[in-house]
């Protein structure tokens, strides 16, 4: 025991802080686009596995082929889109479930972002192109204010779009179609619009990774959805206890990065213990869990048929005694 | 003005739960009539509504409204058309928007959904004014969620929401059975002024038999998909609660035992 706590080295902590903080910011980005659909569509999106390592594939093969790093993102963003409007079509119109549809994407992305990449990785080209997004300890800090930069500008153009005229029919839309139907919203288009705005930040967020890590993988994304629900309920839980009432929707968004960062300070600091990494996707699973579930318990504690035949057993206990002791 | 020109339509065809729930149903509704439906459950009073409103397409027939056929239109297509108000409270409104969110979604029904702001400071001033008429208190509450609000309030917002574009046809289907009989008489106050002030061409689906009779300057009672009463005028003004049962038990042929219309 006194050996494995003196192996921990905490200036080894420190140093992977800010790296930690970066990729909590990158994956921020997608955990917005999983509130996107998760939240404001209620729509249980599995396409988000997929559409992270597409925008990583895109990304990387531009930037092979002598692409602007900071151009390949935008292809990120429009491939993140199309993955969207597919899992959009399948479900509005071949009627297909929501989660089926999501994971049919998923699924078939899983061969296109192979077939982008002719292999199940590919290496950011570090000699020929300069990337802005790097993990590269020197530059750490630029990275660092450059993905606060666009975390901002993305939490404020969502905000502005779900407050227009056809954001505010997108959050009607998840809320109760019906009414939206009858008020003459078509909910399938705003279904559509809502998960390809959705896979699109997630593709971003894929892209940026791969710029920042040096490489894409086909497997990248696996286990996406569950990090970003992840970052959208610790966001939620933090907000709830810290603002409470007050919870505007710029700080529901900003709740959500929040939420990403925390984990990859989670992350950061379960490896430095020496957690094995493999164990990782184990662990986040079961954070996830233990949050979704949380509100479930509070709720039956109040409110269960096994907490009234506790409290009831007692108090005809209680009566039984005082009759006694009158005895 | 309204037409339903022969409707047809069966749940289930094929099926053995196969359910002949309109069979050549005609009712024509002049401007400004105000038509009230009653009938025993599964006699196709609410069905006819889903009907007009698009909820799903009729097997056959024809809906015309000003002599435009709406019957190949989608629900959100002809929703330009209608004012719905539901049974449940619930059902009209996003219980998780603001108040002038819901009815900013309203005002705009018919129109393009733009890149412009959701609601404007202007809008949210004449909001205040039609939430003045509800005399509710809702005018002060502009921003809380509607989720906060009490079932007859969330009616009675739905309610104005139908109408602050006037539709051609209001519809509303047993929109006061879910609330308790005073909050149901407020509603059914405000429906009257509303449909009267505005001269709404309007279907009211009900299960109470007072109010079917009270409400209104007609009154079309339904059976096995069929209409098999259409009362207007001076006969309908004459009507008793006690005549209507009687012309009930009439067309069902004696065995009329609906509990939620005997009680009521």
């Amino acid at each position: 025991m006194a050996a494995y706590f003196s192996s921990l080295n905490p200036i080894a902590l420190w140093n992977a802080a800010p790296g930690g903080i970066a990729q909590g910011l990158i994956w921020g980005i997608m955990a917005l686009g999983v509130y996107t659909t998760f939240r404001v569509l209620n729509f249980a999106d599995m396409t988000v596995d997929g559409s992270f390592s597409l925008g990583g594939a895109v990304a990387v093969m531009l930037m092979l082929n002598g692409f602007n790093p900071s151009i390949v993102l935008f292809a990120s963003l429009g491939a993140g889109l199309l993955a969207g409007l597919i899992t959009g079509i399948l479900h509005t119109k071949l009627g297909i479930p929501d989660i089926l549809a999501g994971i049919l994407t998923q699924i078939s992305l899983y061969s296109i972002n192979l077939n982008i990449m002719g292999k199940a990785n590919q290496a950011v080209p570090i000699n020929s192109v300069r990337v802005f997004f790097t993990s590269n300890i020197r530059y750490l800090g630029q990275t660092l204010a450059l993905t606060l930069v666009v975390d901002v500008i993305i939490v404020s153009i969502i905000y502005w779009f779900l407050g227009t005229e056809l954001g505010s029919s997108i959050r009607a839309t998840g809320i109760n179609p019906d009414m939206s139907r009858a008020q003459g919203i078509d909910t399938n288009k705003m279904k559509i619009l809502a998960l390809m705005l959705g896979n699109g930040l997630v593709a971003l967020s894929g892209g940026i990774l791969s710029e920042y890590q040096g490489f894409a993988d086909v497997k990248m994304g696996q286990g996406s959805i569950v990090i970003g629900l992840a970052a959208v309920i610790i966001g939620e839980v933090l907000a709830e206890a810290l603002v409470g009432k007050r919870l505007n929707f710029v700080m529901r968004l900003s709740f959500t990065i929040i939420g990403a960062i925390i984990y990859y300070m989670v992350y950061v600091f379960v490896l430095w213990l020496k957690f094995p990494a493999d164990d990782m996707k184990l662990l986040t699973a079961i954070v996830v869990a233990a949050f979704l579930a949380v509100p479930y318990l509070k709720e039956k504690r109040v409110n269960s048929f096994s907490g009234l035949q506790k409290r009831n057993a007692r108090l005809q206990a209680e009566s039984l005694n005082n009759d006694k002791e009158a005895e | 003005m309204l037409e339903i020109r022969n409707i047809c339509k069966t749940f289930n065809a094929g099926t053995i739960n196969e359910k002949v729930a309109l069979s050549n149903v005609s009712i024509t509704l002049n401007d400004g009539d105000f038509c009230t439906v009653i009938g025993g459950n599964g006699a196709g009073k609410s069905t006819i509504m889903n009907a007009v409103a698009g909820v799903w397409p009729i097997d056959s027939g024809m809906i015309l409204v000003d002599g435009t056929d709406v019957s190949g239109l989608s629900e959100y297509q002809r929703a330009p058309f209608f004012g719905r108000v539901f049974q449940d409270p619930r059902t009209g409104t996003a219980g998780d928007m603001q108040i002038d969110e819901n009815l900013a979604l309203a005002a705009r029904r018919g129109q393009r959904r733009t890149l412009r702001w959701g609601v404007t400071r202007k809008e949210q001033e004449k909001y205040k004014e039609y939430l003045k008429t509800l005399d509710l208190g809702l005018e002060d509450r502009l921003t809380a969620k509607v989720g906060l609000l009490s079932g007859g309030q969330r009616q009675a917002l739905t309610l104005i929401m139908a109408t602050m574009k006037k539709p051609k046809v209001l519809l509303l289907d047993e929109h006061t059975a879910a609330l308790d009989p005073k909050t149901a008489s407020k509603v059914l106050a405000a429906t009257d002024r509303i449909v009267e002030e505005n001269r709404l061409t309007t279907l009211m689906v009900t299960h109470n038999m007072r109010d079917a009779i009270q409400h209104g300057n007609r009154l079309i009672m339904m059976n096995e998909g069929k209409v098999a009463l259409d009362i207007s005028g001076e006969a309908k003004k004459k009507l008793t609660v006690e005549d209507l049962l009687h012309k009930f038990e009439e067309v069902t042929g004696g065995s009329f035992a609906n509990d939620r219309m005997l009680l009521s």
